[in-house]
């Protein structure tokens, strides 16, 4: 799994980093999603996949 | 389509004696016509989605705009903004690059690390308003919950980070009350928006006077300070995150609190597994769904939703509690399920870029408040029958006016 993000896209919801709070977190600055692992093992991959599709703003992408 | 017939009004009343279903016609639309049309109060009209499906769509769609001055925006019982042209809106009322621009300067307050930190202050607050509960003499009256816990913890919360004086809470809930009321024209409306706006003036004076340690004096202090802001942006800010972070929480707390004195096996599965609890908030979050008049939208382009063309210059309204009642995302959806797996795919936040900004904040109140209820009062219940209880069928936020207790 290959994870990318749109810092610009992302509007800081913080979905993600209540999802998959290993893989994402919020920048402390101004709360813009952080990738923590862009190639997360398999047992994150579920959590991640919910994370890119609840994401509202669609800032998380997927290849797998 | 015929042009005769008279457009029905957007739903807005749940069927009698079922305070929990979503607006009655919702369900039909949603099968039958889940791009419908209705009237609005100012003689025009706008779609209505119906649909999951095509509300997330809508609102991750940016061609769908959020400013209330976009032709065919469809203005009337809308929370937070004035329509009128001119007048100071929040950027939940505006699109990118500008509201990217000023919902970023607030977005680390509410972000999910700032929340947890407050959460031990969350629980405090609870704690202080259940001990005052359990003083109460119930033999003369009963607890009202919505103004025991449910109004005054949000309150509290939001008062805190905006540095706002407690004290004032009653001026708030009392303006906001009538922002939000859908049975007042915008007319009647006008002097509480400009009493509110007078009195954050004042407030955001007094800040600039003397920062302290909250998000307005931040703004304040930073961006104002470097001309990023002006007075009025500040004031817009401070109107948009007081009133939202006002009645949506409070209204959410009270119909959560109700639903679970209703559904005893449920509670007894929270109150053995208090983990389960994050779970069974996004679940009664999909569940009650209380944003009855939008979010709104006016298209900017030509843009197929569903198989229906919406032209440019037409509105939008979602219906939020259809949306999260859709059988297609939602299997056997009318049932409250606080282990359902998908249950946080709701859009009781919204979607799209104004998803809500304070979710993380409103979760955690949530947590906390029902965690702590199930703790303290397990044998809490409604003092009055169900039929007595007044649902805010006449407000933009759905929930109870009031919540008779006891225990």
């Amino acid at each position: 799994m290959q994870i990318t993000i749109d810092e610009a896209k992302c509007c800081g919801a913080g979905q993600c980093v209540l999802v998959a709070p290993e893989v994402f977190d919020q920048r402390d600055e101004d709360g813009i999603v952080v990738l923590l692992d862009a190639t997360p093992d398999a047992g994150q991959h579920a959590a991640v996949r919910e994370a890119a599709t609840i994401c509202p703003a669609a800032a998380i992408q997927v290849r797998e | 389509m015929t042009t005769t017939a008279p457009l029905p009004p957007l739903p807005a009343r749940p069927p009698s004696g079922c305070p929990f279903d979503p607006p009655e016609g919702l369900a039909r639309l949603r099968l039958e016509e889940p791009l419908s049309k209705v009237a609005l109060d100012n003689g025009g009209w706008a779609w209505l989605a119906t649909r999951y499906a095509d509300v997330r769509a809508i609102l991750g769609d940016t061609r769908f705009s959020s400013d209330t001055s976009a032709p065919g925006y469809p203005v009337s019982g809308m929370t937070g903004g004035s329509p009128r042209p001119g007048a100071t809106r929040g950027f939940i009322r505006m699109d990118p690059p500008e509201h990217t621009r000023l919902r970023r300067m607030v977005t680390r307050d509410f972000m999910v690390k700032r929340v947890e930190a407050l959460r031990p202050t969350l629980q405090r607050l609870t704690d202080e308003l259940c001990d005052a509960m359990e003083r109460v003499d119930r033999s003369e009256h009963p607890v009202d919950l919505v103004q025991a816990l449910a109004l005054p913890l949000p309150s509290l919360a939001i008062s805190l980070l905006l540095g706002v004086p407690y004290e004032d809470h009653d001026t708030f809930q009392r303006l906001t009350g009538t922002l939000l009321s859908r049975d007042l024209t915008e007319d009647q409306r006008e002097p509480a928006r400009v009493e509110l706006l007078a009195y954050i003036n004042q407030l955001v004076n007094a800040k600039k006077a003397a920062p302290g340690d909250d998000i307005i004096s931040r703004l304040v202090t930073e961006q104002y300070a470097r001309g990023e802001l002006t007075h009025e942006d500040l004031v817009a800010f401070a109107v948009l995150l007081l009133v939202a972070g006002h009645e949506t929480t409070a209204n959410m707390i009270g119909l959560s609190a109700l639903s679970l004195m209703l559904d005893q096996e449920t509670a007894g599965r929270l109150r053995e597994d208090p983990s389960l609890v994050r779970g069974a908030v996004e679940e009664l979050l999909r569940f009650h769904s209380i944003i009855r008049n939008g979010p709104r939208r006016a298209a900017l382009a030509d843009v197929e939703v569903g198989g229906q063309l919406i032209r440019r210059g037409e509105g939008v309204i979602v219906a939020v509690p259809s949306a999260n009642r859709d059988e297609d995302t939602f299997p056997d959806a009318d049932r409250l399920d606080i282990g359902r797996p998908n249950a946080q795919h709701h859009v009781a936040f919204g979607y799209g870029i104004h998803q809500c900004l304070g979710q993380a904040l409103a979760r955690a109140e949530l947590q906390v408040v029902i965690t702590t209820l199930l703790r303290r009062f397990p044998g809490m219940r409604p003092a009055v029958p169900v039929e007595e209880i007044p649902f805010r069928t006449d407000m933009v936020v759905y929930g109870c006016h009031a919540l008779p207790v006891t225990w």
